[in-house]
């Protein structure tokens, strides 16, 4: 469960890296902003319009909320982006630190920093499975299930969208090429800040997953951080890397926190994601399925 | 007018070589001292000391460190909370342990850091940039496990927390904020000039070449190996005597949590804000990041307007990431090169041709 809502926030980091060359690490602020906007505005809307059907609120507040993503991302490009092109990728970095900062900020101002709820009808209990197989069986929480559903829904939507549509081949283009893209003729701003919304739209489904199950509060924008050593295992510029990454880190880390968390005081959750990626660094530093890093002078 | 260099000739090479070759900047920098030192310590309130100066010395010594290796050898760290930790962790422990006295606990401390900061900067040898930030992350995440949960590291506290007792220096007992003040300026002082020589030297210029271009200067004939661990070394000796000020000196009892990401974001911050690859630029950003949430604090005061400290911490936030992408779009080497500029233009004023 958690790996796969970490494969999420990675998908998003990938995606954005993929495409402008910039690491994102307001991600995990986008995540927290978008299920703060989702739980609000579910909230809201049916007081203001009067209405009282939770569906109906539900598709109103997602439309509401992947409204404010597409601005969010135009507002981005439009005012730091756009002003930092050809800038060093540190340089870039750390403006995404002082957006994810803005956002946090931004975010809970405007939508409360209390917990929310996120009711979007996920069924909660849990369901066996593979009785027949071995004894007992396996213990599955539907929502996780209807959850992983979900993301693998969202990864064929967008692999579909980056082969077959022509605004994604033109994605892999700048991807692959600002300059070469630009010179015959891509927008490069306008593909910009498509990218970013849809890392925001990424960003809103991973809300919406971990906001109905934990409900929406800021420590939701720390696991971005945790994302970073995803992407890191998994490849910078690999979507398959994401996901596959995202899994092993979720995995990794709840099984080392039971077999080996008892010999060290517990509590090694919080850093083995970390170490296992600086390992993994040491030996092979473009992850799984990254591109092999090539040095020019 | 007054900030004119005509007639001050250069006959030897020593004076060639000054830190501060205009007069006029010697002047100032005696005047500053001289302010920090005397006028200070009579006029400021107790408050202040507290509030502003103490923290600003200790978050400037810091922030220095972390630009020897941000800005001037050009490897990113988000790990320097970590190093903050167990600078002080480690002083801690000498202190009580070995009732070391306080000068060899802060550098026991810086030692300790040294060690860890190495430790953590080898994987810099294969991987820079975005992948290091993660390395160093890492470095941050099992410090603040270690701190918690490793029961030797805080002598058995049962809360957690760890208290310092009475400071004193060569005998003279530390008590007054001023006298804390003095103190950390004497160490500031020290540092900031240790670190300045540093970077005018060989060594400081192996960091730029590393900083500028690795592979390049690896084929020039700059180890980088030696290059990269002595800019790990160097600052993480600083930021761990940093460290160790912040909790001696500051906190006088403290818990891991002061040492969190937080402040290694912070301190990231007041190095880009203050400018990247320079020296008083960690001076200038740490004004900055100190005065910014007194001035949040004070100015709806003043306006009357009424604001809730949730509101106020949310916009502080959000002002924090303005300013940091401003600055970033308009100055790229922060404060400190606005400074430099300024006196460019000082220098042929008021006649500008």
């Amino acid at each position: 469960m958690a790996g796969m809502l970490y494969a999420l926030v990675a998908l998003g980091f990938v995606l954005i890296f993929k495409a402008s060359g910039v690491f994102n690490f307001a991600q995990g602020a986008m995540v927290l902003f978008a299920a703060l906007a989702m739980a609000r505005f579910s909230e809201w809307l049916p007081k203001w319009l009067g209405f009282e059907s939770l569906l109906l609120a539900n598709v109103l507040a997602l439309i509401a909320a992947i409204m404010l993503m597409a601005v969010l991302a135009w507002l981005i490009e439009r005012l730091a982006l756009r002003q930092l092109v050809g800038q060093e990728p540190i340089a870039l970095l750390m403006a995404t630190l002082g957006i994810a900062y803005f956002i946090d900020g931004a975010g809970q101002l405007l939508f409360g920093s209390a917990t929310y709820k996120i009711d979007v009808g996920m069924p909660k209990d849990p369901m066996m499975v593979l009785e027949g197989t071995f004894e007992g069986g396996l213990l599955l929480s539907k929502e996780d299930l209807y959850a992983a559903l979900i993301s693998a829904m969202l990864v064929i939507c967008l692999t579909l969208f980056f082969q077959k549509t022509p605004t994604g081949r033109a994605l892999r283009a700048v991807a692959d090429d600002h300059q070469a893209a630009q010179s015959i003729g891509i927008p490069l701003s306008r593909i910009w800040v498509i990218v970013w919304t849809i890392g925001g739209i990424v960003a809103l489904v991973a809300g919406i997953i971990w906001g109905s199950k934990l409900g929406v509060q800021f420590s939701i924008s720390l696991v971005a951080l945790k994302a970073l050593p995803v992407v890191i295992l998994g490849g910078l510029t690999s979507v398959p890397g994401a996901i596959v990454g995202g899994l092993i880190i979720g995995a990794g880390e709840k099984l080392s926190e039971i077999y080996i968390g008892p010999m060290l005081g517990g509590g090694i959750e919080n850093w083995f994601a970390y170490v296992l990626a600086l390992g993994f660094l040491l030996v092979r530093p473009q992850g799984l399925f990254g591109d092999k890093i090539i040095d020019r002078v | 007018m007054l900030y004119r260099e005509n007639g001050q000739f250069k006959q030897t090479y020593r004076t060639d070589l000054q830190i501060f070759p205009v007069l006029q900047d010697r002047i100032a920098i005696y005047a500053l001292l001289a302010v920090a030192f005397v006028a200070v310590p009579m006029l400021a309130s107790d408050y202040f000391f507290r509030a502003v100066l103490i923290p600003f010395l200790i978050l400037a010594l810091a922030a220095l460190g972390l630009n020897i290796l941000v800005g001037y050898c050009g490897q990113i760290s988000l790990g320097t909370g970590a190093f903050m930790a167990i600078g002080a962790y480690a002083a801690y422990n000498l202190q009580v342990r070995f009732d070391l006295p306080l000068l060899l606990s802060l550098i026991g401390g810086g030692l300790a850091a040294t060690v860890f900061g190495v430790l953590f900067g080898i994987p810099s040898l294969r991987i820079r940039g975005l992948y290091l930030a993660v390395a160093t992350l890492a470095a941050q995440f099992f410090t603040d496990w270690f701190t918690n949960r490793v029961k030797w590291v805080t002598n058995d506290s049962p809360s957690g927390s760890v208290s310092v007792g009475a400071l004193s220096f060569f005998g003279v007992p530390i008590e007054t904020p001023a006298q804390k003040y003095l103190l950390c300026l004497g160490i500031v002082c020290v540092f900031a000039l240790l670190a300045k020589n540093l970077v005018r030297g060989a060594i400081g210029r192996q960091w730029m070449a590393i900083r500028d271009m690795d592979v390049a200067a690896a084929v020039i004939g700059i180890r980088p190996v030696y290059a990269k661990l002595s800019a790990f070394a160097v600052s993480s000796f600083i930021v761990g005597v940093a460290g160790a000020l912040w909790g001696f000196v500051h906190l006088g009892s403290w818990e891991p949590a002061a040492f969190s990401i937080d402040r290694s974001f912070q301190l990231l911050f007041m190095v880009i804000i203050g400018g990247l690859g320079s020296i008083s630029g960690a001076f200038f950003g740490a004004a900055f990041m100190v005065l910014l949430p007194l001035l949040l604090n004070y100015v709806p005061h003043w306006l009357g307007l009424p604001l809730s400290t949730a509101t106020a911490s949310h916009l502080e936030h959000m002002i924090f990431g303005a300013l940091i992408v401003f600055f970033l779009i308009v100055e790229p080497h922060g404060l400190a090169r606005l400074w430099l500029t300024a006196r460019e233009k000082l220098r042929l004023w008021p006649f500008p041709h």
